[in-house]
């Protein structure tokens, strides 16, 4: 069993379901990420999700695009995602999800990838532009380094693909909630309960942890009533480091008070 | 490379390039599309509303003009043109446009939506969208809207939304970001009608499809006049769809030289340029694996070429597949050369090209004079200058104003 699905069991038989909260690395500032996924942590957050910054983002909306410009501003590289990754480990053993789009994992190679991020203590990767069909060589070597790899399936996924998907994902699946990008929204969309049903209506499955537009406590409270064995949220917490770009203490209070909120909610 | 050529393979793959690499959403809608362009393509209502539209409504065919002036001045080989620029909105965009606004309607899609460099696939879109009644949306950067004002106005005209994207470089490759979140948000109702043979399978392959019209009527024109195949084949590069169109027809002819000209900007030593196949490596961008522009950390990185439609960091997979072949060379021409190729054709033979193919004309001006007088060399004109009036004036300054 990995680190990740231990969080979850530990977590669902103590009666909550798993909060993963993103940041980007670096945004504004290398030296704030850790600080800031301290404050995550402590506040609530099971599982961390530190977005390597990329230039040209297509899932993401206006929130994570101005975040990963501020990253990237900040001279932030995925080398640099990954040792904020191993600074992050020394003081808390919470899991830590690497998110980052193919290209910059591409032009580091996948093997040097995978080992610098295995030796790291980095537990999973997430691509989100990395189809389950064009993974295999992906997943041998993340496989070869003992790191999760955790696909993304959405509702458009065909039933056929969704069967791919679950078994190629290890650690927990990525339910997109919604058609579209990332970023804050009012509502939890329809096609999110019924993509949960789908997978949970299968035998065989990793555990399902919902992200994409997922902002409030109410959204989370919501989802987990619905299912959701995790919630992930990202531009909530990430507009709040937008809104406190000059101020990290303010910003680490903040997060750390919305984390605590948000892993209320999860509660069942 | 043997026998007949066959690719993309089922995978969408030419050789290790190509491929599909996009956010899960859009997965299905690419796998769709694909079914409805195979079932599609050999329909014979779908070929024929195709080919009326494109001879009564786009113009089809276009010329195969010889350029008997250029020819003399240069002293080489002979030089035609594949008039490309008389088509209906001005340049070979509305090929494409027209082929998949028929697609997108047969697959019950109401709106359109578009990114657009220089503006000539915006308006190609938005003509289409006006003729078929689609509700149509185009993206373009906000650089672009600035240099290319005068599309900007047309497309209104045609009654698209014109989108200012002012991300990243506020170029082509930011307008592709937008489209592609446009499309992943609105994708039960929406078509993505991208302009080049870039982005995840099967859009290579359908705009090669649908452009490779451009060299299947060099083919038959040049027998017709010449009554043998060219020696030399020429088109400009951005994305590459209308060189990979030009070049389709001819590939497996090995001995015709396939030429891409690329932008090399400022030149290839400034980093200011637009080469990714020149000047590029191997990587993934815009959901397909192809030589880009990138540094040392997998970042994308910004382009410039005094064309905004070669402005652009990535280039259609197909290209990367022939390059490293060895079946088509590819060079670059910088942004003066293609100035003075833009004014030399305009003032020897009365047309004013685009910038884009005024680049694949400045390598035909170097090449011909090396080559012998019974050599034949054909270059797609891809579009016409109108557009353009305002960047060459400012480039040219006030040598041609008059008192």
């Amino acid at each position: 069993m990995s680190r990740i699905e231990d969080v979850f069991r530990r977590s669902l038989a103590s009666g909550s379901a798993v909060l993963i909260g993103y940041l980007t690395a670096g945004d504004p500032r290398q030296e704030y990420t850790v600080r800031f996924a301290e404050t995550l942590l402590e506040g609530g957050v099971d599982i961390l999700e530190l977005g390597a910054p990329f230039s040209d983002p297509v899932a993401d909306g206006v929130t994570i695009q101005a975040s990963s410009q501020r990253a990237l501003a900040a001279g932030t590289t995925l080398r640099d995602t990954i040792k904020l990754t191993a600074e992050i480990k020394k003081r808390h053993e919470a899991p830590i999800v690497i998110l980052s789009y193919l290209n910059p994992i591409h032009r580091m190679e996948f093997r040097r990838f995978f080992q610098e991020a295995g030796a790291a203590g980095v537990d999973g990767v997430v691509v989100p532009d990395l189809p389950v069909e064009e993974s295999s060589s992906f997943r041998e070597e993340a496989q070869r380094a003992g790191v999760n790899t955790i696909f993304l399936a959405s509702p458009t996924t065909s039933e056929s693909r969704l069967d791919k998907i679950l078994k190629a994902s290890k650690g927990f699946v990525y339910l997109v909630s919604l058609l579209g990008v990332t970023g804050v929204r009012r509502d939890v969309s329809p096609e999110a309960l019924r993509l949960l049903e789908r997978v949970k209506a299968r035998r065989e499955r990793p555990y399902a942890a919902v992200g994409f537009g997922v902002s409030t406590p109410d959204h989370v409270s919501l989802l987990v009533r619905s299912g959701a064995e995790g919630v992930i949220v990202g531009s909530a917490l990430v507009r709040i480091v937008e809104e406190n770009l000059n101020n990290p203490e303010d910003c680490a209070e903040r997060l750390g008070s919305l984390a605590i909120r948000l892993k209320e909610a999860a509660r069942f | 490379m043997t026998g007949r050529y066959s690719l993309p393979d089922v995978n969408g793959r030419f050789g290790v390039f190509g491929g599909r690499y996009v956010p899960e959403t859009l997965v299905e809608p690419l796998v769709e599309l694909e079914e409805a362009y195979y079932r599609l393509k050999d329909d014979e209502s779908f070929k024929r509303e195709l080919n009326t539209l494109l001879r009564d409504y786009a113009g089809r065919p276009t010329p195969l003009y010889y350029a008997e002036r250029l020819t003399e001045r240069l002293g080489g080989a002979k030089i035609y043109l594949k008039r490309e620029d008389l088509l209906f909105t001005g340049a070979h965009k509305i090929n494409n446009a027209i082929g998949q606004a028929l697609i997108a309607r047969r697959m019950g899609k109401t709106r359109l939506v578009a990114e657009t460099g220089a503006g000539q696939h915006g308006v190609a879109t938005a003509t289409v969208a006006a003729r078929m009644g689609f509700k149509c949306t185009v993206y373009m950067g906000a650089e672009d809207m600035e240099r290319q004002s005068v599309n900007v106005y047309r497309m209104r005209l045609l009654g698209a939304e014109v989108r200012r994207v002012d991300t990243g470089s506020r170029t082509l490759k930011d307008a592709i970001n937008e489209a592609l979140r446009d499309w992943a948000t609105n994708v039960m109702t929406t078509h993505y009608l991208l302009g080049s043979a870039v982005g995840p399978h099967p859009y290579p392959l359908i705009v090669r499809d649908l452009q490779s019209v451009i060299g299947r009527e060099i083919r038959q024109q040049v027998l017709e006049k010449e009554g043998r195949l060219p020696d030399m084949v020429v088109a400009c590069v951005g994305g590459g769809s209308n060189a990979i169109g030009t070049f389709y027809p001819f590939i497996e002819d090995k001995d015709v030289r396939l030429v891409g000209v690329e932008a090399g900007g400022e030149g290839l030593g400034t980093g200011r340029h637009a080469a990714s196949l020149v000047g590029g490596t191997p990587g993934i961008l815009h959901g397909t694996y192809s030589y880009i522009l990138q540094d040392e950390n997998g970042q994308i990185s910004t382009t410039h070429s005094i064309s905004a439609g070669l402005d652009y960091s990535g280039v259609g997979p197909e290209h990367a597949y022939l390059k490293d072949s060895g079946r088509a060379e590819y060079v670059a021409v910088g942004d003066l050369e293609a100035l003075d190729a833009f004014l030399k054709l305009t003032r020897v033979e009365g047309i004013m090209p685009a910038l884009e193919p005024a680049h694949a004309l400045a390598y035909v001006m170097k090449a011909a004079p090396t080559m012998r007088r019974d050599d034949i060399i054909v270059v797609t004109l891809s579009g016409r200058g109108d557009k353009d009036l305002g960047i060459v004036s400012k480039s040219l300054g006030e040598a041609f104003e008059q008192d």
